[in-house]
Formats: C-alpha cells, sequence, structure tokens
C-alpha cells in the first residue's frame, strides 16, 4: 500500500460523489482538510454533512471519486484493515454515546483496555491525565454516565476519544442542544484539546451549524450547500465571503 | 369509483412490496448471520463479557426456571393422574413426565421463559445502544458491534439454556414426584422404579441438542432485532417486541422439524 504524502493535508476529497439511491448526497466534492488546525464543516441540516463524516471514517465507501485521509486510500483499504485504521481518529458524538453500563473511569479506560496492553496501575495514570485534561473533577470517577450533566458527559467523552492519542479528532454538532454556558465550555475545550496536541499536529474537523462558534474557534471553514463545497477559506476571509448562501446562512 | 383494473394492479403492488420487504428481511438476517459466525471464531475473545452473559442468562434465571419448572411438574403429574388412573397406570406417571419433560417440556418451556426474560432484554440492551450512537462509538473505535456486542450474547445463551433445561427437567421431575408420591398416593418405590424402565439416555440428549439450537435461535433473532433498531423510545419497544415473539414462534416450529429430524437420527 502506498502512501501519498500527508504532511499538509490530513485529509483529501478528490472528485467524490455519494449516491444513495436515486439521492445523490455528495456531488463530485473535492476539498482538502490542513493537517494539525481546526476545520469546521458548516452547512444546513441535510447538506451531506454526517455522509462526508462517515467517508472520513470509512464507514461507507465512496460511489466514485476518492477519499484520502493521512495519506491512504480508504476505499483501498479492507474491512479489517479499517478497523485497526480508525485507532488513527478520535470522535465526539453529539449526545457523547457513553456506554451507560460503565462508570466515567471504564469509559475512559475503555480503548485503553480494548487496544492497549497497559498494566492496571498505568491504566489508572492515564484515566487520571485524561480526566485532568479535559477538566474533570475526581469524584466524577465513579459515577455512571445517567448521574452527570450533559455538559460532564462531553468531558468525558472527549477524554475517550483522546485515550489513543489521535492523529484526527472529530466532532459531530458538538454544541447543538446545549445551554449557551455549556456550549461555551465545549468550544473552549475544542480549542483547548488542539493547543494541547498541537506538538503532535493532531487535526480537528467540526461538523456544526453553530455560526457563532466557528467563527471563533476554527482556523478553516467549509461550507456545504447540496453536496458540494461553496467555500473553503480560512476564518478570516470566510467572515468577509461575498458568496450570497453564506451571506445568508451568517446572517440568520 | 376505482376500476377493476386499477384494484388489481393496487394489490398486486401491494403484494409485490410485501413480497419484496420479506425478501430484503430475509437478505438482512442472512448476512447478520454470515457476519455473527465470522466474528465469533475470531480474536479477541472478550470472555468478560461472555461470563457476565452467563451471569445473566443462567443464573439469574435459576428461580423462574425453578418456579416453572416446579409447577409444570406439578400439573403435568396431576393431569396424567385424571387420564391414567382410572386405567389402573397410575404408576406410569414417573416415566410419562419423566420422558415428556425431557423431550420437550424442559427445552420448549424453557427457551420461552428465556426469549421472554433474556431475548426482550438483549433486544432492549442493544437497541437503546443503536439509538443513543453507542453502537456507533464502538464502530469508530474500530470495534466490530457484532463481535462485541452479540458474539458474548448468543455464545452465553447457547451455553445455559443446555443447562437451565436439565435443572429445569430435575426439578420438573421432583414436583411431578411431589404430587404423585404424596397427593396422589403412589407408592414411592413403584413411581421411582418405572422411570429408568422406559426412560433411555437418548431422551436426555435429544432434549439437550434441542435446547441449545433453541439458545441459538433465541439469542440471534433477539440480537438481530435489537440491531434493527431505528428511531427512539418507540424503536426500542418494536424491536423487544419482534424479538420476543419471534424468538418463542420460532422456538415452537423448529422443536416439530428438530423432533423429527432428531428421532431418525438418535
Amino acid at each position: 500500500m502506498n502512501i501519498r504524502d500527508h504532511d499538509e493535508y490530513a485529509i483529501e476529497f478528490n472528485n467524490l460523489t455519494k449516491v444513495f439511491g436515486e439521492h445523490t448526497v455528495l456531488n463530485d466534492l473535492s476539498f482538502k482538510v490542513h493537517r494539525g488546525k481546526i476545520t469546521t464543516i458548516l452547512g444546513f441540516s441535510g447538506a451531506g454533512k454526517s455522509t462526508l463524516l462517515k467517508h472520513i471514517l470509512g464507514l461507507i465507501k465512496p460511489t466514485s471519486g476518492e477519499v484520502i485521509v493521512l495519506g491512504r486510500d480508504i476505499a483501498e483499504l479492507s474491512e479489517l484493515r479499517i478497523r485497526e485504521f480508525r485507532k488513527k481518529f478520535g470522535m465526539l458524538f453529539q449526545y457523547a454515546a457513553l456506554f451507560d453500563s460503565l462508570s466515567t473511569f471504564e469509559n475512559i479506560a475503555f480503548p485503553l483496555r480494548e487496544f492497549t496492553k497497559l498494566k492496571e496501575i498505568e491504566i489508572q495514570g492515564k484515566v487520571g491525565e485524561l480526566m485532568k485534561a479535559v477538566g474533570l473533577a475526581e469524584h466524577s470517577i465513579h459515577k455512571l454516565p445517567s448521574e452527570i450533566s450533559g455538559g460532564m458527559r462531553k468531558r468525558v467523552g472527549l477524554a475517550r476519544a483522546l485515550a489513543l492519542e489521535p492523529e484526527i479528532m472529530l466532532y459531530d454538532e458538538p454544541t447543538t442542544g446545549l445551554d449557551p454556558i455549556t456550549t461555551k465550555m465545549v468550544n473552549d475545550l475544542i480549542k483547548e484539546t488542539a493547543k494541547n496536541n498541537v506538538d503532535k499536529r493532531m487535526t480537528s474537523v467540526i461538523i456544526s451549524h453553530d455560526v457563532e462558534a466557528t467563527l471563533k474557534i476554527s482556523d478553516y471553514v467549509a461550507f456545504l450547500e447540496n453536496g458540494q463545497m461553496v467555500e473553503h477559506l480560512p476564518v478570516n476571509e470566510f467572515r468577509k465571503s461575498q458568496n450570497p448562501i453564506i451571506r445568508r446562512f451568517l446572517e440568520l | 369509483m376505482i376500476s377493476r383494473e386499477h384494484a388489481v394492479t393496487k394489490t398486486v403492488e401491494l403484494l409485490g412490496a410485501k413480497v419484496i420487504e420479506t425478501l430484503n428481511g430475509l437478505g438482512r438476517f442472512t448476512s447478520y448471520l454470515n457476519s455473527v459466525m465470522f466474528w465469533m471464531f475470531r480474536k479477541p475473545y472478550r470472555w468478560h463479557l461472555f461470563f457476565d452473559q452467563m451471569y445473566f442468562v443462567a443464573n439469574k434465571s435459576l428461580f423462574i426456571i425453578g418456579l416453572v419448572s416446579i409447577f409444570t411438574g406439578a400439573v403435568f403429574a396431576y393431569q396424567t393422574y385424571l387420564g391414567f388412573a382410572g386405567l389402573g397406570f397410575d404408576s406410569f406417571i414417573g416415566p410419562v413426565v419423566a420422558i415428556s419433560m425431557a423431550k420437550e417440556l424442559a427445552p420448549v418451556l424453557g427457551g420461552l421463559v428465556i426469549s421472554g426474560r433474556c431475548g426482550a432484554a438483549m433486544a432492549a440492551n442493544i437497541g437503546t445502544m443503536k439509538v443513543t450512537e453507542q453502537v456507533d462509538a464502538l464502530e469508530v473505535m474500530g470495534i466490530n458491534s457484532h463481535q462485541y456486542l452479540a458474539v458474548p450474547r448468543i455464545a452465553a445463551t447457547v451455553v445455559s439454556l443446555p443447562i437451565l433445561s436439565s435443572i429445569f427437567l430435575l426439578i420438573g421431575n421432583f414436583g411431578s414426584w411431589l404430587i404423585g408420591t404424596k397427593v396422589l398416593a403412589i407408592d414411592e418405590m413403584t413411581y421411582l422404579s418405572k422411570i429408568p424402565e422406559f426412560v433411555e439416555m437418548k431422551d436426555v440428549y435429544e432434549g439437550l441438542i434441542k435446547a441449545m439450537v433453541f439458545g441459538f435461535l433465541i439469542s440471534i433473532i433477539a440480537t438481530y432485532h435489537g440491531f434493527q433498531v431505528k428511531g427512539g423510545a418507540e424503536g426500542v419497544g418494536r424491536g423487544t417486541n419482534l424479538a420476543v415473539v419471534w424468538g418463542m414462534v420460532i422456538v415452537l416450529v423448529v422443536d416439530f422439524f428438530l423432533t423429527s429430524i432428531l428421532t431418525l437420527i438418535l
């Protein structure tokens, strides 16, 4: 398997098209995600954002075109290889998707137990570090997901996603449905996480329709509309974009 | 008014849609079965999940299996007595109950109880994990959700049901013995001595094989319906419902065919 140069771009979509039945969700989309930066993909509901995310993870395969992640063509990887490959990703789900039968500690330790041969004492140390990194207090360690608040759950979800030191962090609608204070907390957390991992050149991709937050925390912003990238700019230029669709979105 | 042609076309269309839907469902189930068999014999083997499920399926079902079996044995002894006493065959209650228990009642009733108790829980559990994206979370981490969630449940049920069925058999016969000797006043020695005269080991084997097959079917159907769940609490309810209904129906239907086959083989 040849690994292409991915020093500048962590993810590349080349002429990606995805058709479900008669419905074309992604239409000849080309777009590159800068490595080591925070990129937000904005768009209205149903624009194809989730489908794009699933392509990055290799959960679905393109109808045509290619998806290159960290230099590898996802379509060329076998089912087993893709599973192996997914360890390079961390993902924070919209509602955190914590395992509800496991405590905070066990949720964060989960990837470590599954994929590493760390001893129990090492796992405890690592979980402690991760909890500190995302600002989780000591007393929540043995609580179940149902016993902690939405904001706390996000922190646990983030700690779990960071456990295997991913090269790419994906955030699916990280602030949807949260109150303003928790929203700010999650945004700060995303920014902080990216900053803490800047030496590892961790790439962050955020799927969102929260314009305000996007402009605050992103380095690059892409706008998805009808299965195509209509704009992809550094955040300061995006603000000034004269594209009528984007103006409409920004002025909502 | 609808024309006759239109009514005919409509009927054929509806029928066709139903056939396609059924075939699609069958296709999905077959590919699920395929996937489960593939991942079952692949490392890593998560023994701790298997033992957790064993605890849930076997250990936690002991009380209800005991309760159902003792009353089944008791009522069966009583009914047999009502039928046999007039003919003077009342001393045959022991072997009649033992054979029917071993071959049919223990695996079938045990299967129905486990389908209701554990099949429902499996479907609800996996279904809830599906709608709250916990299944996706596993997949995103690179863990196959069928291997992680379905395989331990299926393996545990296949191992547990023969054990539970054996317990059902023992307690059921005890219930029958209790009624037969203490209430219906059959001589204790007569009751016991008749059993080995008529009951063979192959009757017991037949029951155990059935229990294993039922365990596999109940758990694979339950987990399948769990993974099929879509959309919120209502979806979980529907999935659980389908899991239990199909689990029970399949046990009874397959029992008939399995009996025919096993009678030929054993």
